[in-house]
């Protein structure tokens, strides 16, 4: 449902700008029940023409390989048996969210209900007519942007930049690091200790922005917002295993003091050494503010030239 | 329709999740339904063996529609483990964004899910079609064109205080872990002036204080006809409500259950009118038709079965749950007087939600000028290595509750009660139905329907959320 809220005018008509309409969604079109089953046969049989195939959710092939624990109502059959009928005829084929392109949370721990990616079910080789593998566009929730903008490129150059996992390459290309407004404070590792303090989340909180692929302290979600800017770590949602952290989700992992999670291409001890370095130079306000609500030491000013 | 058969109507659509029907039909009426979820999830047992603290991160995602109150619910019930209440500051953010949550809800229900059934052809003879198909027609009616960005742009407001929506973790135990600045409360006011002059030309045609201030069903019928049909979306729906007697039709077992929220709505259960007091230790989960061979252990094989929902009671009854009994269980006189013959009814169910939308924006303007910024906006919540906690909430949709049993600092036993699954729960050991399956009882089916109308209007009237349910 967050992409109802696609570029604050809604799926459909963030879509229609750039010519691509829907055939049928569960939540917004009109037809139900006969109808709607109807117009998923005509696409698995390929009398109607499917450009792009979006699945949310992953493939359930549970209990014991029949798909039974998600069965499409009123059909009989298992989603996963729909899933590959219709993405054999798609031209594209995309996993919308973590789950769809990962497994994501059905597959945590003991993976109760045998749940698998899309590229997984549809097999390691699969790739849609258009060519392409699955496009994962991952993320829990994924920004309405990412699916938005990527079948838009779908639409205008038949293609899409992808990542060795599948990402778009558009917001995968970035980290969500960039942009937080925390970024002073990870420049002096002046960190936050507790839930509400404005420093930086990585030594403590278990920010993972650092190493997690998105754009979203760039673009900004719902208007103005970002995990990390309402004072949350980034769990790195866009990657496979999220689920399944090595401590918490908000406390860092560390060994020996230092967290195990360092940005994938900083050697370690550059990293101790620079922080350690940034430790000692940190300004007064800016190691205030990092344990505090609010600003508490505002920047200083320099006195007026003339007064 | 002069045989006896049976229908299987899905997939249902414009509800949220995965829904199937199946429909005993004779003498042109439904004689008994089966409502079933046919998807299971199995997020309880992710969530066993794990930090407490993590219910935070995972039970939100039981959901992308519920969400804030799934997290509310969490840290509802990590605070109990903890012993906490949280700072005035953090109350309000965190009514604040359940409230954003539930109105937003309510309003996606009303112009996407629930009217677009008014715009089938089977209707083309009634003197409000044409005005219904222009505002409501699915997509690319008028209202959706309008509400849409009108909603996305009122959820601003969780990307403000929550970082986005869904799926945020500034709702904890102790409060939130954003605070607001003398600047972003002039924000969060302008984000609600501008949805309250949406609801207030679009939706209501009326002052939203006049919405809420209605009292009584003549109050509410004279209110309808003081302009044209078609001056203001929710007046339109008065008129088609009155038209096809939406008030005779999809009757619930007349018992009602609400959590309590905001200090606006009181918990409380409300019984053919009686209102007493809710005890949570009075509900149990009865397995009898779900193919759960105990709380958390699935079988699809399972005799007599028929859905992956699981049917909770309170003292060994059905309850109805939602924005309706909030307004039952508060003793609100509109609701009581719609209810009064024969308990919840689709445009009941409809009323109290639009009026309830009104209410909760106008709180929501309150709450947001008594934020104080500067002040403590979280307590911390150390918790202890073992306890039992319960968080109880209303989500747009209804009552929804979290137990959750730790030891040794990890979450042992989680178990969740969301709205959808009071709602749409299947028949218990004694066999009675659960609320949806008795509200389908007599519904009328016209020959030839596969999908009948009537059936589609009921159900859509609870607003499920199917996701939730079989969490
Ligand atoms: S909080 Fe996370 S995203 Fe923000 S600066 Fe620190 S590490 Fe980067």
């Amino acid at each position: 449902m967050s992409l109802l809220a696609a570029d604050d005018m809604g799926l459909v008509h963030s879509l229609e700008r750039f010519g691509i309409h829907l055939l049928w969604h569960p939540s917004l079109s009109m037809e139900c029940g006969a109808e709607a089953v109807a117009i998923l046969e005509d696409a698995a049989s390929g009398r109607i023409k499917v450009d792009a195939l979006c699945v949310e959710g992953a493939a359930l092939t549970g209990p014991d390989g029949s798909g039974r624990f998600q069965i499409l109502s009123g059909t009989g059959k298992a989603m996963t048996w729909w899933i590959k009928a219709i993405a054999a005829q798609a031209h594209h084929v995309v996993a919308v969210g973590s789950c769809a392109a990962f497994g994501g949370f059905p597959a945590a721990e003991d993976n109760p209900t045998d749940s698998v990616s899309l590229q997984d079910l549809l097999g390691a080789d699969f790739r849609a007519q258009g060519g392409l593998p699955v496009i994962n566009v991952a993320g829990c929730a994924p920004h309405p942007g990412w699916l938005v903008e990527s079948l838009a490129e779908l639409a205008l150059s038949g293609t899409c930049a992808l990542d060795s996992l599948g990402r778009p390459r558009a917001f995968a290309d970035h980290l969500a690091h960039h942009g937080c407004g925390r970024n002073e404070f990870y420049e002096f590792k002046a960190s936050a200790a507790r839930a509400s303090d404005r420093g930086c989340l990585m030594e403590n909180l278990g920010c993972k922005a650092t190493q997690a692929p998105g754009d979203c302290n760039i673009r900004r979600w719902n208007g103005y917002g970002s995990c990390t800017d309402a004072g949350y770590a980034c769990i790195n949602c866009t990657s496979p295993d999220f689920q399944d952290p090595e401590a918490s989700f908000t406390e860092t992992a560390k060994i020996a003091g230092i967290p195990v999670g360092l940005p994938v291409d900083m050697p370690k001890a550059w990293f101790v050494a620079l922080a350690a370095l940034s430790k000692s130079a940190t300004p007064k306000r800016v190691r205030a503010n990092s344990h505090a609500d609010h600003v508490v030491v505002p920047p200083a000013r320099l006195p007026p030239k003339h007064s | 329709m002069n045989t006896n058969s049976r229908l299987i109507v899905g997939p249902f659509n414009r509800v949220e999740g995965d829904l199937e029907v199946t429909l005993d039909i004779s003498a042109g009426q439904v004689q008994s339904a089966r409502v079933t979820a046919p998807m299971y999830r199995g997020f309880e047992r992710i969530l066993v063996g794990r930090p407490p603290e993590d219910a935070l991160v995972v039970a939100p995602r039981i959901c992308g529609i519920c969400s804030v109150s799934q997290s509310v619910a969490a840290a509802r019930a990590l605070a109990s483990v903890a012993r906490i209440a949280m700072p005035d500051n953090g109350r309000l953010l965190t009514d604040l964004m359940l409230a954003c949550e539930n109105a937003a809800d309510h309003l996606t229900h009303f112009v996407l899910f629930f009217m677009p059934d008014f715009v089938r052809p089977t209707y083309a003879d009634r003197p409000w079609f044409a005005a219904a198909e222009r505002r409501f027609a699915a997509i690319h009616g008028e209202a959706s064109r309008q509400m849409v960005p009108a909603r996305a742009r009122f959820l601003h407001l969780m990307g403000l205080l929550a970082g986005k929506w869904p799926h945020s973790l500034a709702l904890q135990p102790g409060g939130v872990t954003k605070g607001v600045d003398s600047g972003e409360r002039i924000r969060l006011l302008g984000i609600l002036a501008d949805f309250r002059r949406q609801l207030e030309q679009v939706l209501f045609a009326d002052s939203l204080e006049n919405i809420a201030a209605l009292s009584s069903r003549a109050a509410l019928e004279s209110w309808a006809d003081q302009a044209p049909q078609d001056h203001g979306d929710f007046r339109l729906f008065l008129h088609i409500a009155r038209d096809l007697r939406l008030d005779q039709s999809g009757h619930g077992p007349h018992r009602f259950l609400s959590h309590g929220s905001f200090g606006l709505f009181p918990a409380g259960q409300a019984v053919s009118g009686a209102i007493s007091a809710f005890d949570p230790a009075q509900v149990a989960e009865d397995l009898t038709s779900a193919w759960m061979d105990t709380p958390a252990l699935p079988d699809a094989d399972k005799a007599g079965a028929y859905s992956w929902c699981k049917a909770p009671r309170l003292s060994g009854q059905s309850f109805e749950t939602g924005a309706l009994a909030r307004a039952m269980v508060a003793a609100d006189s509109l609701a009581r007087d719609l209810c009064a013959d024969k308990g919840g009814s689709v445009q009941a169910r409809v009323v109290i939600r639009l009026v309830e939308l009104a209410k909760l924006v106008i709180a929501m303007e309150n709450w947001t000028k008594r934020i104080k910024p500067g002040e403590a906006i979280c307590e911390e919540a150390p918790l202890p290595l073992h306890g039992h906690g319960l968080g109880l909430v209303e989500a747009a949709r209804g009552a929804l509750s979290h137990r959750l049993d730790m030891d040794g600092g990890r979450i042992r036993d989680y178990a969740i009660i969301a709205p959808t699954t009071w709602n749409f729960s299947p028949r218990d050991q004694a066999g009675n139905p659960g609320p949806l399956e008795q509200a389908l009882q007599g519904a009328p089916v016209q020959d030839g329907e596969t999908t009948p109308i009537a059936v589609q209007h009921i159900v859509r009237s609870f607003d499920p959320c199917m996701a939730c349910t079989v969490h």
